[in-house]
């Protein structure tokens, strides 16, 4: 179980925190302009990777701000954590 | 004292008798003892029979690797337990305990039988035998091999304990209480290091606590003495806590740990009562210094299976700690020094010892000892058979050929009542493993070795494989100091002295003159499976290590391979022709060692188990004889029953009472959300499929919420309270997980708008009042307040006051009733109720729960989310189209809808179904075909609601049909176990289509 530095709370258990995927996809601002395909893209793909990947939280049994985390998967380091907006930091 | 228990110690008290029995006969043995140790003191070595060939088998070791002695305890009681390993229940007054797997009878064992049938049954027989015919799995084959296997019984009672959790920070956590934990914890506690020490035995020390031998000195002190000293001043460190009696059950990632503390386990009966059994350490440590030891490896030969046949380092522990011979003509069979310590021990208490070693030579001080002292060795020599049924009687042995690989010259029978075999060590990596960690192979001596990655956590001691004394000594004090970042220890300048091994071989699988096929040479002990069963599964073809284990069961039963995972592998390797250290090993997974139920559930049992939610008025409700239903983690009334009447009885009247009449209804377990901010009305265009901007104030609006995929997600309708407020009312068991969906779009997608969520769920109170009188009984409650449509149309809200308490009507319905919800602040929800109730008197107002609120809405047709849908429903599916903004440029989920898939016709579509029979009432769930004769069946649906409409007079229901849209009046059957029930496709509004009750 991790220790995760919420950016507005600071380090709690990781059981007051839920995961919500993959960060940094964009709604689309004209999802009727999109293709199917297009379409699909954003609601379906999501990567599933071995190694660093840029995850959503969710602080739900804290205070319930989403904000954006930097897991290595192999080896659950956390190498970052960054509030919403805020620029990805470079791994 | 009995004829085996040779020897007086310090760790049992012998003048304290304690009495036990064992199979119904009883037995004596001492404070300090464990029921193995009081066994072996009475001369008794059979504990059980094996698995699959129910072969005798007796106590192989001293702790939690133990394969054989697994016994039950205190049967016949609710405290009765299985699987417990003989080697660690410490002794009791009154202990009640007896073997597994033997029935009728530990001596006379009907399975046997097995035994004399062994070539036959291979690995995989059960997977190759019992296939088929099918139909014999359940009635014959699994009955008969459940009578005749099987590991103990389960308590078939509630567990009347008490177990604990608790949790624990701490600085360091060192794991283990041999020499290599003590020397890390004091180093720690010293440098003002909140510490915490657990072992996982009732007193610290492992083995170096009765190594009493003169070639293992601790400035200049015999290692046992030292160690004791050094215990006691640990003892007075404040800042370290010592747990005896706790075992480490799981080492999970960011130095979470478990561990699990015995309270009670080891107290007479009549004092464990009411005392916390177990309790469960829940430990977050900033760093973890695992010292967890190594087990003695057992040696792979013909026939090794035998009681009596005991591990060398556990026979010298039942001597030098116990005071327990394990026999009075012992033979030792090694393949390195460390047995010849048991091998001095024994002779040094006048106990004939003789040795058996692989090896040619040894030049080692403790060999050089042996010799001295005259004990017998037979080198470069391998034990090829054993005799003996319930106990060994003697062994044969032969020479080894010049690679080890063969066996030469004669065989030699030597008598034995003990054969004690020692075949290395194994480092306990479980806990690094756990963690994350990786291991390295270790060529020179065939271990697995911790490979030092982790700046939380280190290994010391033999786990990370360091096996000489003085070797454990010197590199725990140095990977201490530099892990916690501390210059000097006490132990900087103490001189070691040890014996030391400079000779090493090893050998799998013990070569014989018997063809390999007709061997049994067991590896894994509790699960029976033998070095020919695993060269069977590689002839078969199966390479990868984590197949051989399930193919033969090697390491998979309750002592998770502790003592066979090496040497299945060492087979492996050694068949295949490849380096052991390119095979991996199979995954260690927690827990160490196995955990009771309780320890796991702690105090979450019976009313502590979850969350049961209440309504203010719940009381009223029980009062008034309400069944209950659980809704997520809400009770509900789920309908009222009168005298004695059924759910069906208490439904028909409440649903007719509500429809001639009032009903009311406890709403308040519906989600509600209090939305505010200037950009409120805008969020609510987003989220629902509707518009909301022209919603005048004052007024109410359903709306129909979707998943991003265009799929519905939930309902409810919302309030506009003033020009930048709203309350979201959403569906009971949506409620959370909808302000999370809100919440994650406001703060990700959309954190321009001025939009705030708050959940008032638990604030407010809602009693639902439906029905033609129900306007009356709002007029007695509220004389001053005009219910005329006119000033209060359906679909409207205004403010009110009932004994002098604010609070909102709202008219809306579900019912399709004329009908109004009350809310209230919760803590006057049950007087409201009670005013409520008492208004309605004169119109025989009637409370009515879930169920007949169920079927209300079904007769007007309107959906349940999660009911009528199931998560690959879109609105167009639910014929709900005029809820779907056309003007809308988007809302969540709105460019699913026009997906290929989701334009396809011959969707699953809503639509109402009518038996031909009026008084035929569907099963919810039930399958839908259109054609009979095709076999099989070609299922176009499923039934999604069901019930008798007493309004009706008829049944009616719910369903999703393929392309139903366009199947009105179509007939179509629903098949069931006995019968095919026709119905036909209607229109899903039954009731008063024209709205002409709601406006009433
Ligand atoms: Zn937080």
């Amino acid at each position: 179980m991790f220790v995760i530095n919420c950016p507005y709370c600071g380090e709690r258990d990781q059981s007051e925190f839920s995961c919500g995927g993959e960060a940094h996809i964009l709604r689309p601002k004209q999802p009727t302009e999109l293709s199917d395909d297009e379409w699909a893209e954003y609601l379906f793909m999501r990567k599933n990777i071995k190694g660093v990947q840029f995850e959503r939280w969710n602080h739900a049994h804290g205070c319930r701000k989403w904000f954006n985390m930097v897991r290595d998967t192999s080896n659950d380091k956390i190498h970052a954590v960054y509030k919403m907006g805020e620029k990805p930091p470079v791994i | 004292m009995t004829k085996y228990r040779i020897n007086k110690t310090r760790f049992v008290d012998q003048t304290k008798t304690v009495s036990f029995t064992f199979d119904g006969k009883k037995y004596h043995g001492f404070e300090g003892d464990t029921l193995a140790s009081a066994l072996l003191s009475n001369g008794i070595h059979l504990v059980g029979r094996s698995f699959k060939y129910h072969r005798p088998r007796g106590i192989m070791s001293c702790g939690s690797e133990e394969p054989n002695a697994i016994c039950q305890i205190n049967d016949n009681t609710d405290l009765t337990e299985p699987n417990v390993r003989a080697t660690e229940i410490e002794l009791y007054e009154g202990l009640k305990a007896s073997s597994q797997n033997c029935w009728p009878s530990l001596n006379f064992d009907i399975g046997g039988i097995n035994n004399l049938i062994s070539p036959f049954i291979p690995a995989g027989f059960y997977y190759k035998t019992f296939m088929w015919p099918k139909s014999f799995w359940k009635k014959i084959y699994e009955p008969l091999i459940r009578l005749s296997a099987g590991l103990g019984k389960s308590p078939t009672k509630p567990d009347p304990d008490i177990y604990d959790h608790k949790h624990e920070h701490c600085d360091v956590l060192v794991i283990g209480g041999g020499i290599s934990g003590i020397i890390s914890a004091k180093i720690a506690a010293k440098n003002n290091l909140k510490t915490i020490l657990i072992e996982d035995k009732n007193i610290l020390g492992g083995s170096t606590i009765y190594q009493n031998n003169k070639n293992f000195i601790i400035d200049n002190q015999k290692s046992n003495e030292w160690l004791m000293n050094e215990i006691s001043e640990l003892e007075k460190l404040d800042n370290l806590i010592i747990k005896t009696r706790t075992s480490l059950a799981a080492f999970h990632s960011y130095n979470y740990l478990l561990a699990k503390e015995n309270i009670s386990d080891h107290l007479p009966l009549d004092k464990k009562n009411g005392s916390i059994r177990q309790r469960l350490w829940k430990i977050r440590a900033d760093k973890v210094i695992v010292a967890a030891g190594a087990i003695e490896r057992p040696l792979i030969f013909n026939n090794n299976d035998r009681p009596g046949i005991i591990l060398a380092n556990s026979v010298k522990k039942y001597l030098d700690f116990y005071g327990v011979s394990t026999g009075l003509n012992n033979i030792i069979f090694t393949n390195n020094d460390s047995a010849y310590e048991t091998a001095v021990s024994l002779f040094e208490k006048g106990i004939s010892v003789k040795i058996v070693d692989i090896r040619k030579k040894s030049s080692s001080n403790i060999v050089k000892n042996a010799e001295d002292l005259g004990i017998q060795i037979y080198w470069n020599s391998t034990v090829v058979n054993t005799f003996g049924y319930k106990k060994i009687k003697s062994i044969e042995i032969m020479n080894l050929s010049e690679d080890g690989s063969n066996v030469t010259g004669n065989k030699h029978e030597i008598q034995c009542d003990c054969l004690s075999i020692s075949g290395g060590w194994t480092p306990m990596v479980h806990m690094h493993t756990q963690s994350g960690g990786k291991l390295d192979f270790r060529e020179i001596d065939q271990v697995f070795v911790p490979s030092e990655k982790s700046e939380n956590h280190i290994n010391v001691g033999s786990c990370n494989g360091d096996f000489e004394l003085e070797e454990i000594f010197k590199n725990t004090t140095i990977k201490v100091k530099k892990f916690l970042n501390i210059n000097e220890s006490s132990f900087d300048k103490i001189s070691v002295l040890c014996s030391k091994e400079l000779e090493k071989k090893n050998i799998w699988l013990l070569p014989n003159t018997i063809s390999e096929g007709k061997t049994k040479s067991f590896i894994d002990f509790q699960n029976d499976s033998t070095a020919k069963d695993i060269k069977l599964a590689l002839r078969e073809g199966f390479k990868s290590i984590e197949h051989v284990k399930r193919y033969t069961t090697t390491g998979m039963a309750t002592d998770q391979g502790k003592l066979s995972n090496m040497h299945a592998l060492g087979i492996i390797a050694d068949t295949a022709g490849v380096k052991m250290g390119t095979l991996g090993t199979t995954t260690f997974r927690p827990p160490f060692t196995p955990l009771t139920f309780g320890a796991i559930v702690g105090r979450s049992v019976g009313k502590f188990f979850d969350v049961v939610r209440k309504t203010s008025i719940h009381e009223w409700h029980v009062q008034n004889n309400a069944k209950f239903e659980n809704v997520g983690q809400w009770k509900r009334p789920w309908y009222y029953p009168i005298n004695n009447e059924n759910l069906h009885e208490a439904v028909q009247r409440e649903s007719k009472a509500a429809r001639d009449s009032a009903g009311i209804l406890d709403a308040s377990t519906l989600g509600k959300i209090d939305i505010q901010g200037s950009d409120a009305s805008e969020f609510l265009n987003r989220v629902y499929t509707n518009a909301w901007s022209k919603l005048g104030i004052g007024k109410c609006r359903y709306g129909l919420m979707l998943n991003e995929d265009g799929m519905v997600y939930d309902d409810g309708v919302t309030t506009r309270l003033g020009e930048n407020h709203y309350l979201m009312t959403t569906t009971t068991g949506g409620a959370s997980n909808v302000l999370s969906k809100l919440e994650d779009y406001l703060q990700t997608e959309w954190p321009e708008l001025d939009v705030y969520l708050t959940s008032v769920t638990d604030h407010y109170s809602t009693a639902s009042i439906c029905g033609p009188n129900s306007r009356k009984i709002l007029k007695k409650l509220f004389p001053n307040k005009d219910f005329s449509d006119e000033t209060f149309p359906h679909m409207s809200y205004q403010d009110a006051i009932i004994d002098k308490i604010e609070c909102r009507i709202m008219r809306i319905s579900f019912t399709g009733e004329l009908s109004y919800e009350i809310n209230i602040e919760s803590k006057y929800g049950k007087s409201l109720w009670e005013n409520c109730i008492k208004a309605g008197e004169e119109y025989k107002i009637t409370p009515y729960g879930t169920e007949t609120m169920h079927l209300l809405r079904a007769e007007k047709g309107f959906i349940i989310v999660g009911q009528d849908t199931d998560g690959t429903m879109t609105p167009i599916d639910l014929q709900m189209d005029w809820i779907v903004s056309k003007k809308k440029y988007d809302f969540i989920g709105k460019r699913s809808l026009y997906r290929s898939d989701t334009i396809r016709e011959d969707r699953k579509q809503l639509v109402g179904l009518l038996t031909d029979d009026p008084n035929e009432i569907l099963e919810e769930g039930a399958q839908i075909v259109s054609e009979l004769d095709k076999k099989p069946f070609e299922m176009i649906g499923h039934v999604t609601s069901s019930y008798f409409s007493p309004n009706l007079n008829k049944s009616i229901a719910l369903a999703v049909v393929k392309g139903g849209k366009k199947m009105k009046g179509q007939k179509l059957f629903v098949p069931m176990e006995n019968k095919n029930i026709n119905v036909t496709v209607s229109d899903f509004i039954f009731l008063d289509k024209e709205n002409k009750r709601i406006n009433a």
